[in-house]
């Protein structure tokens, strides 16, 4: 099986504070990380290929540094990365995003089975990965559990629908969203590490990835028009009851029902 | 002997603390009448939530005078018995004491009250940039338990144990008086060290009612290694070589696949690698990300000459908590594993590790019982767990005497002691005598006397 992992570099802690008069994100001095939701797919696909044999390549769109995730991957596992950086790519929204992406994969070539994190943990939106299934003509499912088969050109896995799960059989090639915990994402290996060798990684420019429409990427391809960000307000109001289990009981209850809670 | 407490002693307590913080009899739950330990427990007469020094000064005099005992209870997490009110009477809870009193920048130290959680510390320290470095795998202890024993953890290869961080105790004696030994200062040569005596005293010398820790600057790196081996041998005689390699390592704990998968079920998460017999893990840390790094590549290098497969690198929260949040949980999980078990947590030359816990393996079959065991092997202390699983309540007394004289009889012999970080408390006198002699059992019991005349804080412990 070939396989595409799509990853992404987001900030190294989840405690990333916004800039209240600017509105944009303080990334200065802020370490980064591969968004932990990718980490479950590159596991999925690991396995994958252990079980039927094939290669796991993988793929991030962002600035030079963002090859930094891409080597993480090739030391969990991955044969070779690619990394889309332009000036041009930069103030994507999720449709640029897609759309750059899905020229990327084109780029690459042949395979049977993209995976992608469910979402990731700086834009949370969990869009990217069905709207480039759509732009590639591909089926899709998000949230995927676990991947039970894959037998004669299909795929069959489980999908979390929260109130139930269902299971879906799928035609190869398709595009999978793999759910947080869906598996235990393997460490990186120094071994690994010590063999990479520069050609496993690849850094393509808008003018590399020939058939790419520059209209449709970047700020300027973002029909997405962010406003204002802003941190939201901090609540630490506390109100403190003592009494019995009972007497509590019906304060709690009481105040919900005040606040139409119940 | 003691006096057996009356309601008039009871309506005393409620009188100089609060009446809602006093409960007797059959109002007390039964969660205290033990720790974590199994097969010692009894009920105290009288439970008392403190939380102040002067009313932990009030009763502590009057129960003096009136020879009732005292015991002083954290949350309740030791392993050693040393909170269980073996002789009944009151028993004084520190939980309610858990105030951070404050943070001193200029000084860099904390002061705080018993009743703090290690984790709660931990947390307000690291928000400050700053570092707690004692780390037991307890993290819902209080700070009052963790002095108490002169707790340990992970981080003692580099940092040192609690008794390094405590720079000043107050502390009520069981007279009554309140003395205040150390102070924030770094060096001290005034007299002899009390504030030492009562660190690791269990709660049989005096009541700690308030410290202030040391504390250091938060690293801004920390990676760890994940390194399997074919053999618990092959990994623990590693220790050594890093140990001589000058490598600066903050953690090195060895961990055997069969704790690992008790792990995993217990927490209900997988652990990402368990194809080895056993591992290493190791972690370096430090302020420069390419200083780090190089150490690290120097210390994956090392171990993998000596017979790690690989060495799979812990860098980011999500890796660590997989991988460190099932090393917290070993304790839980073998207890969880069987029906019942004691522990043993001996301190040994970090240079016969491997040996003590090859013997371990041989005192399993041996005595046909179950002996899994972690522990700090950059220390040389060995958390080391006998399994009652199916043995009948005969048979299993008679196979943990046998084990625990093996056991430590071996520990003695390559130079090591009864205790690493948990204590002697109830279960483990018997052993004490023997690591430290009868000269100096007799020493601990004077100094006990001039505490305590009356022997009234924590009878039965210890000495």
């Amino acid at each position: 099986m070939e396989i595409i992992v799509c990853v992404k570099q987001v900030p190294g802690t989840s405690e990333v504070e916004v800039d209240p008069v600017t509105g944009v994100l303080k990334r200065d001095g802020v370490a980064s990380k591969m968004n932990p939701y990718d980490l479950f797919a590159l596991e999925a696909a690991f396995a994958l290929t252990e079980q039927y044999g094939g290669t796991v390549q993988t793929l991030t769109m962002g600035p030079p540094q963002a090859k930094d995730v891409l080597l993480e991957t090739l030391y969990m596992g991955a044969e070779r990365g690619t990394v889309l950086s332009d000036r041009k790519f930069a103030g994507a929204d999720v449709a640029a995003t897609s759309y750059t992406i899905k020229c990327g994969i084109e780029n690459i070539g042949a395979y049977d089975l993209i995976l992608c994190g469910k979402q990731t943990t700086d834009g949370d939106t969990a869009q990217v990965g069905p709207e480039m299934a759509a732009r590639l003509g591909l089926e899709h499912a998000s949230n995927v559990l676990s991947i039970q088969e894959v037998k004669d050109g299909y795929i069959t896995v489980i999908v979390d629908l929260e109130d139930r799960r269902q299971t879906q059989r799928m035609e190869l090639p398709c595009l999978l969203c793999m759910e947080k915990d869906a598996n235990t994402p393997r460490l990186p290996s120094y071994k690994r590490k010590c063999k990479v060798q520069p050609a496993q990684l690849r850094t393509c420019s808008a003018a590399d990835l020939g058939t790419l429409d520059e209209n449709k990427c970047g700020l300027k391809g973002s029909p997405t028009q962010v406003e204002r960000i802003f941190p939201p307000k901090k609540n630490t109001d506390k109100t403190l009851h003592t009494g019995t289990p009972e007497a509590l009981s019906n304060i709690l209850c009481e105040a919900l029902a005040a606040r139409k809670l119940l | 002997m003691y006096t057996k407490l009356t309601q008039e002693d009871i309506a005393y307590l409620a009188r100089v603390t609060d009446a809602s913080r006093v409960r007797a009899g059959c109002e007390i739950s039964e969660d205290y009448s033990h720790d974590e330990l199994g097969g010692v427990s009894h009920m105290p007469d009288a439970l008392v939530r403190v939380m102040s020094t002067q009313e932990v000064s009030d009763v502590m005099r009057y129960a003096n005078e009136r020879r009732i005992p005292v015991v002083v209870r954290g949350s309740g997490t030791g392993l050693v018995g040393a909170g269980v009110p073996i002789e009944g009477g009151i028993m004084l809870e520190t939980t309610g004491m858990n105030k951070i009193l404050e943070l001193d920048e200029n000084n860099l130290t904390v002061t705080v009250q018993p009743g703090v959680l290690l984790m709660e510390l931990s947390a307000f320290a690291e928000a400050h940039g700053l570092l707690y470095p004692p780390d037991p795998g307890e993290k819902s202890a209080t700070i009052g338990g963790n002095i108490s024993t002169n707790a340990g953890g992970m981080r003692a290869v580099k940092y040192g144990v609690t008794r390094d961080y405590v720079r000043a105790l107050t502390a009520v004696l069981p007279t009554g008086e309140v003395i205040q030994c150390g102070g924030k200062v770094v060096k001290n040569s005034t007299g002899y060290s009390v504030k030492d005596l009562l660190i690791g005293a269990e709660g049989t010398l005096a009541v700690i009612t308030e410290a202030i820790l040391k504390l250091v600057p938060l690293p801004s790196v920390t990676v760890s290694l994940l390194l399997p081996y074919d053999s618990i041998r092959a990994a623990i005689e590693t220790v050594p070589v890093l140990v001589r390699s000058k490598a600066s390592l903050t953690a090195i704990e060895f961990m055997e696949r069969d704790t690992i998968l008790f792990s995993e079920e217990y927490l209900g998460k997988r652990f990402p690698h368990t194809a080895a017999p056993a591992y290493l893990l190791l972690t370096v840390d430090g302020n420069d990300q390419a200083v780090v790094e190089r150490e690290l590549g120097s210390v994956a290098e090392l171990c993998i000459k000596n017979g790690a497969w690989d060495a799979f690198i812990v860098d980011t929260q999500e890796r660590k908590d997989s991988v460190w949040s099932a090393r917290g949980a070993f304790l839980e999980a073998i207890k969880a594993s069987t029906t019942q078990m004691d522990e043993c947590d001996v301190v040994v030359p970090r240079d016969r590790v491997a040996e003590f816990i090859l013997y371990t393996h041989e005192v399993a079959k041996t005595l046909r019982v179950r002996i899994p065991s972690f522990g700090h092997a950059g220390d040389g202390n060995l958390h080391v767990y006998i399994c009652r699983d199916a043995l009948n309540e005969a048979e299993w007394e008679q196979t943990l005497t046998k084990a625990f004289d093996l056991l430590y009889g071996k520990a003695a012999a390559l130079g090591g002691l009864v205790s690493g970080e948990h204590g002697i408390g109830y279960a483990k006198r018997a052993y004490l005598s023997r690591a430290v002699g009868e000269e100096q059992l007799a020493l601990m019991r004077r100094l006990k006397a001039a505490f305590d005349p009356n022997n009234i804080l924590n009878p039965g412990k210890v000495v």
